[in-house]
């Protein structure tokens, strides 16, 4: 495929492994067996009948009759959010810890912002008898509360992170400082496609499970083979890249990546890498990044933990480069509000950053034939105090649209 | 020639190297702290170039990058404080930090910023080997800068030997699996680990850092290596008082007697 990773690890000028020796070999390691894995008959068959029965894909996409009206186009829901454990991020770690065990470690450590990848990791950990250490910030800890409990209960240990924003990049970087002091049993299950080569590429496929089902999906709910659009959220662009995969050749399909614009990109308060970043490295990857002139990087913002991230997949960097991908940004508040009417529309609870897929509707001119496929990545379950703070002074969601809820 | 050269060529024992941030405890503090190590007996000196990401550091020297970010050191600051420092200072002086604030300066400028000063080498660990040589070794060469490599406990004796060919000057023998920080002695397997690599007869001399933080593994290491480098130890005895000076005197002492 044209824009895949090239053998020393680069999409384009992003991508690598800026990593220390100490991660040298871990990387190395997984580099160098990952495609024989995941080419592996019996990897495959264990892999799809775990994604089958345990995850209970494939996720419907579902026509959403009542948001189509609204949006006056055609609206395809790709249901991540019915996935086990709420979100796209099951994907990845059932395949990557069936690679762990193929690699022999016994150990698994995680980073987490909205607490979902957190909460995959546990799940497979505890389906596999492995031990679970997550990371996590403080500050995701207290809004992320329900996905905390859940991990615990599935016997992972929650390991609060202090230092920075005590976010997801400073989360991150506590995971690959225990990698770097666990090298010899551990795997460090990353939850995007960020990190060092081959972890980019390595979720990706992993992901890509998401458009393939699309393929033939799409036709079966609509009178047309292709969608028009794709759209998706980007943190660090896993369910985008998931849900871009298998479409990225055809340039037919207009692809759209949509951050979190916080409180607006030119507020000092966002978590939209693209318009705010130039390239530079961040947890072993060259890739856009929020930096100051200096490079030191700058703490992101958004309400959703799991958009608030001062980097993406280094894939992503590219996609934007060469335009294969149109990149946009919701604040907040459209993001609340798109959350909102889709709950009222559909009868579906979004996760906040999946809101922000959602939101991007509002922000385009469709024709009324156009078939729009949105993924929702996650559920709102975890979002729910904020939702909750959010409802106490509600903005009309249907304003604009000619008819109630009650149609 | 390099400085790092002649001071390997003149002492084979027990050199010193000491690491510190720049810009911590205060932002005027990085020329004080040069001469009080070098006044005191140190060998050589990293000179922490601070970063809000210091991935391979543990909480010691990850609180003095992000307290000398927030007294407002930069990169361009540093060497605007180093200028003129070869006036008074002999020994070698490396520049140590992450990849991202090098890459923002700029490649070239940054090296021949060094090479004005009057740096010697450079340790960048998040810079790979591979990336080093095919992006920037020509550079590097061409102001006689040093870039040291690390290696670590669990580098294969066929990337260890990789590394010694495009080494120059020393190379880093991380001590243990394991970020920066504190420990008080080594274990059998970190012994074993020292004997492997004094065995393979690399054309680099060898100095072990991480966990160096006593009389005891400084003399320890003198022992399997040319000598050790003491960061967070040392960082953690700044900030406790202002006598800077007397401290780093009385530090440098206890470690060498
Ligand atoms: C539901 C949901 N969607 C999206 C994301 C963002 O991650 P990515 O961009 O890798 O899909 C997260 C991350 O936590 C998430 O939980």
């Amino acid at each position: 495929m044209k824009y895949d990773v090239d053998e020393r690890g680069y999409y384009g000028e992003f991508g690598g492994a800026y990593i220390p020796e100490m991660m040298y070999p871990n990387v190395k390691q997984l580099e160098d067996n990952y495609l024989k894995i995941l080419t592996d008959q019996k990897f495959i068959d264990e892999f799809n009948s775990l994604l089958k029965n345990y995850v209970g894909r494939p996720s419907p996409l579902y026509f959403a009759s009542r948001l189509s009206l609204f949006y006056k186009t055609k609206i395809l829901l790709k249901r991540e959010d019915l996935n086990h454990t709420g979100a796209h991020k099951i994907n990845n770690t059932v395949g990557q810890i069936l690679i762990a065990k193929r690699l022999g470690k016994s150990r698994i450590i995680a980073e987490t912002g909205a607490g979902q990848h957190g909460v995959a990791t546990a799940t497979v950990c505890a389906l596999m008898g492995m031990k679970c250490v997550v990371y996590m910030g403080q500050t995701d800890i207290e809004r992320q509360s329900p996905n905390v409990l859940r991990m615990k209960m599935l016997g992972a240990e929650v390991i609060p992170v202090i230092s920075g924003n005590k976010t997801l990049k400073d989360a991150t970087n506590e995971a690959i400082r225990d990698w770097i002091s666990n090298p010899a049993d551990t795997h460090y299950i990353i939850g995007s496609v960020v990190g060092p080569h081959p972890y980019p590429d390595l979720v990706a496929r992993l992901q890509s499970v998401i458009s393939e089902e699309m393929l033939y999906q799409v036709k079966e709910v609509s009178d047309k083979i292709n969608p028009d659009y794709i759209v998706a959220c980007v943190g660090g662009g896993s369910n985008a890249i998931g849900s871009f995969y298998h479409y990225l050749n055809n340039e037919q399909v207009k692809l759209i990546a949509v951050e979190a614009a916080g409180k607006g990109t030119e507020s000092g308060e966002t978590a939209a890498t693209l318009v705010k970043g130039r390239p530079g490295v961040i947890h072993g990857s060259m890739t856009m990044l929020m930096q100051t002139e200096d490079g030191q990087i700058i703490e992101p913002y958004s309400i959703s933990a799991g958009l608030d991230y001062p980097g993406i997949g280094p894939i992503h960097s590219y996609l934007h480069k060469i335009k294969r991908v149109i990149f946009d940004n919701v604040t907040d508040d459209e993001a609340l509000e798109a959350a909102l009417r889709l709950t009222r529309l559909e009868g579906i609870v979004p996760a906040l950053e999946s809101a922000h897929a959602l939101a991007w509707l509002g922000k385009h001119k469709f024709n009324n034939d156009d078939v729009v496929v949105v993924t929702i990545s996650g559920r709102g379950d975890k979002d729910m105090d904020t939702y909750i703070k959010y409802m106490e002074s509600p903005p009309n969601p249907l304003k604009g649209a000619k008819w109630t809820t009650h149609m | 020639m390099n400085r790092i050269d002649k001071l390997f060529k003149e002492k084979k024992t027990n050199i010193l190297s000491v690491y510190f941030t720049a810009g911590y405890p205060n932002l005027d503090s990085t020329t004080v702290i040069i001469k009080a190590l070098e006044n005191a007996g140190a060998d050589m000196i990293e000179i922490g170039m601070p970063f809000s990401d210091p991935m391979a550091d543990g909480p010691v020297i990850q609180h003095s990058n992000e307290q000398a970010l927030k007294n407002g050191m930069s990169l361009k600051l540093l060497f605007s404080q180093l200028s003129g420092i070869r006036k008074e200072v002999k020994i070698p002086l490396l520049l140590m930090g992450y990849l991202n604030p090098v890459i923002q300066f700029g490649i070239a400028n940054f090296c021949a910023e060094c090479s004005s000063v009057g740096i010697d080498g450079v340790i960048l660990p998040d810079l790979p080997p591979q990336n080093f040589v095919e992006e920037y070794f020509s550079i590097f060469d061409k102001y006689d800068l040093y870039n040291i490599l690390l290696i670590s406990p669990q580098s294969s004796a066929e990337r260890i030997y990789t590394i010694d060919k495009i080494s120059r000057g020393f190379i880093y023998m991380v001590s243990s699996s394991s970020v920066t920080g504190t420990k008080n002695d080594f274990s059998e397997e970190q012994v074993a680990y020292f004997k492997r690599v004094q065995n393979m007869n690399l054309d680099n001399p060898c100095l072990i850092g991480f966990g160096i933080s006593n009389r005891e593994t400084y003399n320890k290491a003198g022992k399997y290596a040319r000598g050790a480098i003491i960061g967070s130890a040392f960082v953690k005895s700044l900030g406790k008082d202002d006598k800077v000076i007397e401290n780093i005197g009385r530090f440098i002492r206890n470690i060498k007697s």
